[in-house]
């Protein structure tokens, strides 16, 4: 994992392997970014849990049938108002669509299926991009959400 | 226990088995996996189990967490066992209620609810 020269403090680009030590650096750099923004507790949960899922969803679906090496490519970029998270595999792409509701009575004993969901309940906005390889999120500050319904 | 790699504390009271996570985070494949294979061998060979699950140190669980929990659910009810969670911070039992597992499981909030409603 190796931050490009460009990164500013609140911005990273990282290359991550399927270690959990990288991951959980990437993560670290990621809610360091937040808490330098004063991010609540709760928002960095969220963040955190959007980065997990995103991340298992492209070592374990996304990088399937490629080397065990093969590193997914993380953005993200933290502003007093937003956290903007990409997460970009090397695979062939999925379709959201695919995804059989996980909720319905029919589906709640099956164990997979989940990640999506939870990522879409805790960030404002997510979108697969590209082939499909490639998920853009985005998560607002509360007090930013509040004043958009007004 | 614990033994020196688990990732459970194991309590044993009267017919009851008492498991509690050893790390505070529960988001490791790997790690998901081993806690997996340990409730399983805690429940294999029982007939009738009760097994409680404690969250009291949980601060963070992925889904592949959440989906290890409903594969010990269905053992529990093909081995016409009880199955109980307590404690659990309220940042995780949000995402309880948003994937609709808290339907799915029997949720207490302490563990001395979650004992007496053993039956």
């Amino acid at each position: 994992m190796q931050p490009t020269p460009s990164s500013s403090p609140d911005a990273a680009v990282l290359l991550i392997p399927n270690q959990r030590e990288e991951i959980e650096r990437a993560e670290s750099l990621l809610l360091a970014a937040m808490e330098r923004q004063a991010y609540p507790d709760a928002a960095r949960f969220a963040v955190r849990l959007a980065l997990e899922e995103s991340l298992v969803n492209a070592f374990r679906h996304g990088h399937k049938g490629l080397p065990g090496d093969t590193p997914a490519r993380v953005e993200f970029a933290v502003t007093p108002s937003t956290v903007e998270l990409a997460v970009e595999d090397q695979g062939p792409g999925f379709t959201p669509g695919d995804v059989p509701d996980p909720t319905l009575d029919e589906n709640l004993e099956r164990p997979t299926g989940r990640g999506l969901l939870l990522m879409r309940a805790y960030m404002a906005r997510v979108e697969y991009v590209g082939r499909g390889n490639r998920v853009e999120m985005t998560y607002k500050r509360p007090a930013a959400r509040g004043q958009e319904q007004v | 226990m614990p033994t020196g790699s688990s990732r459970l504390r194991v309590k044993q009271e009267q017919a009851i088995t008492q498991v509690e996570f050893v790390d505070r985070n529960i988001l490791d494949e790997a790690n998901i996996q081993q806690i997996g294979d340990e409730i399983s061998a805690l429940i294999d060979g029982s007939t009738m189990p009760k097994l409680l699950i404690n969250f009291a140190n949980v601060d963070h669980l992925s889904s592949a967490a959440l989906g290890t929990l409903i594969t010990i659910n269905n053992k529990m009810k093909g081995r016409k066992g009880q199955l109980r969670l307590a404690n659990i911070d309220p940042q995780i039992y949000e995402v309880f209620k948003i994937t609709k597992l808290d339907k799915l499981f029997s949720i207490h909030q302490s563990t001395e609810a979650a004992l007496a409603s053993f039956t």
